[in-house]
């Protein structure tokens, strides 16, 4: 039975092509032929129309609600995800590969998206097809004892894509939510094909959590908005829910895991009622069992943030502190620093961190907070 | 296809294996044996070490220029090669993964015309 059909039609096509062109790279017929690879381009141009309908994104909510099928899932596109993720590609070249060849993008929209030229997106396709073909890269889903993995990989790609459509690192566009939604479509194919998979619905749950925040991200002038300012009311409650069964669903299945972990945090702060009834102690634990998977500075500086509301901010500063070294590149190192002086009444270090931070940041959305946050708190009238 | 291993080793796992006592050593030679054993393994030999190199260069004016020592320059050195023939590189890298010894394994499909 036909349940979704423009759905259906748009993943057709995506097979279709995708299973054509990974066929022909196999067989060693590297897209030079511009016959074929004009028939490929039109293909393309369609999904586009289908994927950008808004029809079909509608489509794309219901199946959100679907429970997961069984044994007669085409598995086509999970072996062409798990193709374009192999560990033998860069990390680089599995997110263009997927974006290219999963999602249907267009090399000149991945090139907007990750500041690199047509010719460069063009050039790592290339070498990507190529490296599939001539290193005999198997076309298929990996055994049992490899799923892990594997499956790791292509989180990760899909994590990496999320990230960078929710918080675009590049100057133009400060958010690109098709490049995030894109991401949160994948994941939940994903988890659709492997339901059992506790990590992929973590993930999935993740991504979910921050779209359905999303709208309260940038105010009526576009200035993005923090989380301890946002207005709650503009989140999505039904979508917010859902995605908390989510993250149960894949807690029921004990084992746990750092996109789990992540997810359950985020619950935390969608539950909350507002950023003073947030239940930081439940954060706190959730970070440092997440610590246990992933000792990245960049966790710890998020525990530091939760732990100022639990330990107050003399604690939570000599965390930071302790970070220095390794997170000197990062504006949010310095951004949160600056918070936690400012807390402290240390206003002068305060302000050197926060232009620090400034310094640092690529992003439109968040130098315009950085500056507004600047010349609101340390201004001469803005007092003490 | 068929791939070839290239097996490499750092100063660091040179000298590990040097201060292996006679039992480790030993152990560990049954090990990278046992490993050779695999029916889908087409050749292989361990190599004597890269102070026994000879590079043979050839120049910008094509003259050959003989000097001491292995190509690869820095601290890895090529201990042995093997080649096998298996369906696609997964397998490859299942193989490559099981190596006993210690070290780097490169995994490179060979050309077929």
């Amino acid at each position: 039975m036909r349940l979704l059909g423009d759905f259906d039609v748009a993943e057709e096509i995506v097979q279709d092509t995708l299973l054509m062109a990974l066929e022909r790279w196999r067989q060693g017929g590297i897209p030079e032929r511009p016959g074929a690879w004009l028939a490929t381009a039109a293909r393309r141009r369609a999904i586009d129309r289908l994927r950008r309908d808004a029809r079909f994104r509608r489509k794309l909510a219901l199946l959100k609600a679907e429970p997961a099928t069984g044994a007669d899932e085409p598995d086509d596109r999970l072996r062409l995800i798990f193709t374009c993720c192999h560990p033998s590609l860069s990390p680089r070249a599995q997110v263009v590969l997927t974006l290219r060849a999963v999602c249907g993008f267009t090399t000149a929209e991945i090139a907007g998206a990750f500041l690199l030229s047509e010719a460069a997106v063009s050039q790592q396709v290339h070498r990507a097809r190529c490296k599939i073909v001539q290193a005999g890269v198997p076309y298929r889903v990996p055994a049992p004892d490899e799923m892990a993995e594997r499956l790791d990989r292509v989180l990760t790609v899909l994590y990496l894509m999320f990230n960078e459509g929710y918080l675009s690192s590049g100057p133009a566009e400060p958010t690109r939510r098709d490049l995030a939604e894109d991401a949160a479509w994948l994941a939940a194919l994903v988890v659709r094909l492997l339901p059992v998979e506790p990590e992929a619905l973590g993930l999935l749950a993740l991504m979910r959590l921050h779209l359905a925040r999303a709208a309260a991200r940038f105010d009526a002038g576009g200035e993005l908005v923090l989380l301890a300012d946002q207005d709650r009311s503009r989140w999505d409650r039904e979508a917010i829910a859902d995605a908390i069964l989510l993250v149960e669903r894949a807690g029921a299945m004990r084992r746990p895991g750092p996109y789990q972990l992540q997810a359950a945090i985020a619950a935390c702060h969608a539950e909350a009622p507002s950023w003073g009834a947030t239940d930081w102690p439940q954060i706190m634990v959730l970070y440092d069992m997440l610590l246990r998977f992933n000792r990245s500075p960049v966790v710890r500086l998020n525990r530091a943030v939760a732990l100022r509301w639990v330990g107050g901010p003399e604690a939570a500063l000599a965390e930071v502190e302790a970070l220095a070294r390794e997170l000197d590149g990062y504006h949010i190192f310095h951004a949160t620093r600056a918070e936690l002086l400012l807390g402290l009444g240390r206003r002068e270090q305060a302000r050197a961190a926060e232009l620090r931070a400034l310094g640092l940041t690529v992003n439109r959305a968040e130098r315009s907070l950085l500056e507004r946050r600047l010349a609101g708190r340390f201004s001469p009238d803005a007092g003490g | 296809m068929k791939y070839v291993l290239l097996f490499c080793g750092t100063a660091d796992d040179v000298r590990r294996y040097e201060q292996m006592s006679d039992a480790e050593r030993g152990a560990q030679l049954a090990r990278v044996g046992a490993w050779f054993a695999d029916g889908r393994i087409r050749g292989g030999q361990r190599l004597a070490p890269g102070s026994t190199a000879t590079t043979v260069r050839f120049g910008a004016d094509g003259d050959p220029l003989v000097t001491d020592g292995p190509f690869i320059e820095g601290n890895e050195d090529i201990g042995g090669w093997a080649i096998i023939e298996v369906a696609d590189l997964d397998e490859a890298l299942h193989m490559a993964k099981a190596w006993p010894a210690r070290g780097v394994v490169e995994v490179r499909p060979v050309q077929e015309d």
